[in-house]
């Protein structure tokens, strides 16, 4: 059964519509999957299919470890949203409710390759020396 | 969340991520999550609910500057 219902998709295409530039989704999982792990698969392939600038990349966690740590990856179902590079764009668990908007925000943000901030918060940050770890923490609903 | 993810997109040095609390509900045990949103930047706690954005990048790189002292 579909995770993205037929009326969803045109909105979801609409916001797609906005992209700029290719984003790839980098996706880890495991071949026995958690079932957060199979429908967050399940709901990037959903998505990936509706943008010819989607592409999405699966890898399997326990096999691939050499990559899942490259990327700093810990946990699964891990998503993460990449441009020309890396940006630091990570989703631990399943990007649904609430959190499925933000994916698709941060999608078209990434392929607009801006972040959108004020001019004040892009200085603040331009200021940074070392590096900063956010983990927001979220529920689904 | 999307803040977060925002200054990632900003800064090479920031990485963001998304932390779905009742997936992952050690991790929700270990940072004290009684409520969400809740930031936790370099593994120390810092912000409850949803700040605008100037606001939550100021609390959060004091408590980066906190936490490197």
């Amino acid at each position: 059964m579909a995770l993205i219902q037929d009326r969803e998709k045109a909105k979801v295409r609409e916001i797609l519509g906005r992209m700029d530039k290719p984003v790839r989704i980098v996706n880890f999982t495991q071949e026995l999957e958690c079932q957060y792990c199979r429908e967050t698969r399940q709901l990037l392939e959903e998505v990936a299919a509706l943008s010819e600038q989607l592409t999405l990349e699966v890898h399997d966690f326990l096999i691939e470890k050499a990559k899942a740590d490259a990327y700093g990856v810990d946990k699964i179902p891990a998503t993460l949203l990449v441009g020309e590079e890396d940006h630091g764009i990570r989703f631990y668990g399943i990007p649904a409710g609430y959190e499925f908007a933000s994916l698709l925000e941060d999608i078209v943000m990434v392929s607009q390759r801006d972040s959108g901030l004020s001019p004040a918060s892009r200085g603040k940050l331009a200021g940074l020396k070392d590096p900063l770890h956010l983990q927001v923490y979220v529920t689904p609903t | 969340m999307r803040l977060a993810h925002q200054f990632a997109m900003e800064s090479d040095l920031v990485t963001a991520d998304m932390v779905e609390a009742s997936e992952f509900p050690q991790l929700a045990m270990r940072h004290a999550v009684m409520g969400v949103p809740k930031t936790i930047v370099n593994d120390r706690s810092a912000a409850d609910g949803m700040l605008p954005e100037s606001a939550f990048l100021d609390v959060i790189l004091a408590s980066a500057r906190g936490a490197g002292s």
